[in-house]
């Protein structure tokens, strides 16, 4: 980015050029000269009401959710790279809420919810494209262990379904209808609701929207240190300078072990390479989300006509942005059975994002062991959907102190207490 | 395809192998408080870098031993049979 601007911190700020079909008509008129920039790069001030760490999807939304929901606009974000370049711009954009428990229902349909209304809110259109996500069953037992989830989703107020064979055949013609293959159809679970947006247009769309409300967002600043006196967090030191403020959030996914251990403390998570790949692009020919139950893979078709594909997480903790071969081989041999008009494609891409995972798959949200540090970490794989959620609670907490209702069963206490909210083994997709 | 080195079989591909988790966390006695035997069941460096780590041969002879390696750069340094 260019042409920095001094002036920071400052409150609010100059309206930016709405995005409308009038702007586009005036703009077109005008030789598109009188469009504001979406954002600027901000230098940093010595001192913040709040500073977020991490600049991805978590991290503008929080600082929006601050300035917006709580009217706190001396809200520094810093990146250390650049804005949604970690797992912000990694992910597959599936968005979706059809999980086991209750706690986790109810986070991650607030977040869906969010994202319904997000293009509006944001005046950014994030293309949240609800196009469906079915979870195909191989067989009898998957169908039955699918028929227990569905139900426990659907008391928890998620709109699930269950679909037959043919439903699925018929609505997914491409999958291979051979019972003698290696991964039949046997049925579905589907979620009308899910569906998949633009990843880099919820980080510009927070990130626009945080600056217009006086949120300074700094690049290339990479916290590496604490300055921690009696046992508050004062300040961090950065590349760019310390940098104080009455408190913190942290929301740097992979990396949350390594500001912890800066930190002094520990938390219970483990950094894994997840990986995803695209095909060379097609015209459009699979309309929903394609997954399967057991061998973890999936598919999607972006708007540019790639197939979008993902699966597990690689084997062994890694902080190296590239994934393990043997996956990539397993994801693509397993779509590659499951829809075999794949077979002739081309990979075109393949890369890796760093995701923290924790013991029961759910995420960690709440005040950190030192005082004046809340967390935002553990999201594992699922981090993209839950960003309006996420934000929305690390917000809470910054401001007031204390969880909200639906991040309270998510704090770090549970792994002392027991009361997990255990995704890891309720036998749903992740 | 990586290559890890398993103590009695040599070098053999990745996926012959599973990742246990971290080595030498001792387990704490009965008399643990709450605080402590999360500390053991949970809560771990997971460091940028050098890690010791639990691993099986699970495609292979079965067993497990120990595995210096680098999560920054999936170098490995050494293998060696469980000791501890």
């Amino acid at each position: 980015m260019a042409g920095k601007q001094p002036k920071s911190g400052a409150g609010k700020r100059q309206a930016k050029t709405p995005y409308s079909a009038w702007s586009l008509l005036r703009q077109g008129l005008a030789g598109q000269s009188g469009w504001s920039k979406a954002w600027e790069d901000r230098d940093p001030l010595p001192r913040y009401d709040v500073v977020v760490i991490g600049g991805g999807g978590h991290g503008l939304a929080t600082a929006y959710y601050l300035a917006r929901t709580h009217g706190i606009s001396r809200v520094a974000v810093l990146e250390k790279g650049w804005i949604g370049g970690g797992n912000t711009g990694r992910n597959t954009t599936i968005i979706r809420s059809n999980y086991f428990y209750p706690a986790s229902a109810a986070l991650y349909d607030f977040s869906v919810q969010l994202y319904e209304g997000l293009t509006r809110e944001l005046n950014y259109n994030i293309m949240f494209s609800q196009r469906g996500m079915l979870e195909v069953a191989h067989d009898e037992a998957d169908l039955e262990a699918m028929a227990r989830a569905a139900n426990a989703m659907r008391l928890n107020g998620v709109d699930i379904e269950l679909l037959s064979r043919d439903e699925v055949l018929n609505m997914v013609p491409l999958l291979d209808a051979r019972p003698e293959i290696r991964w039949p159809v046997a049925g579905a679970l589907i979620q009308r609701r899910a569906g998949v947006a633009r990843h880099d247009a919820v980080a510009w769309g927070y990130a626009r929207a945080a600056d217009a409300l006086g949120v300074d967002i700094i690049q290339n600043c990479e916290v590496t240190g604490f300055d921690i006196t009696a046992g508050r967090l004062a300040a961090v030191e950065t590349t760019r300078g310390r940098i104080a403020a009455d408190r913190f959030g942290m929301a740097v996914a992979g990396h949350s072990s390594v500001l912890a251990g800066m930190a002094g403390f520990r938390l219970p998570l483990q950094s894994y390479a997840l990986q995803a790949m695209v095909s060379e692009p097609l015209k459009p020919c699979l309309h929903q989300v394609v997954s399967s139950s057991v061998n973890g893979a999936y598919v999607s078709q972006s708007d540019k006509g790639e197939l979008v594909m993902g699966g597990n997480l690689d084997r062994c903790p890694s902080y190296a942005q590239r994934g393990s071969f043997a996956v990539t081989q397993s994801v693509v041999a397993s779509l590659v059975e499951m829809f075999p008009s794949f077979a002739s494609l081309k990979l075109m891409r393949q890369w890796a994002g760093i995701v923290d995972a924790s013991p029961d798959n759910s995420p960690i949200i709440g005040p950190s062991p030192v005082a004046g540090l809340y967390l935002n970490c553990g999201w594992g794989t699922g981090g993209f959907k839950a960003i309006p959620a996420g934000g929305t609670l690390l917000a809470h907490l910054l401001a007031t102190g204390n969880n909200h209702p639906l991040s309270e069963p998510f704090d770090l206490a549970r792994f002392t207490t027991g009361r997990l909210v255990d995704e890891a083994h309720a036998g749903v997709a992740h | 395809m990586q290559q890890f080195p398993c103590p009695w079989c040599g070098l053999r591909a990745e996926n012959e192998f599973r990742y246990i988790g971290d080595a030498g966390i001792p387990r704490p006695p009965r008399t643990a408080s709450d605080a402590e035997w999360a500390q053991y069941l949970y809560f771990r460096s997971n460091a940028k870098g050098a890690a010791r780590e639990l691993w099986i041969h699970s495609a292979g002879c079965g067993r497990w031993f120990e595995l210096d390696r680098n999560t920054a750069t999936h170098d490995v340094a050494a293998a060696r049979p469980m000791t501890s």
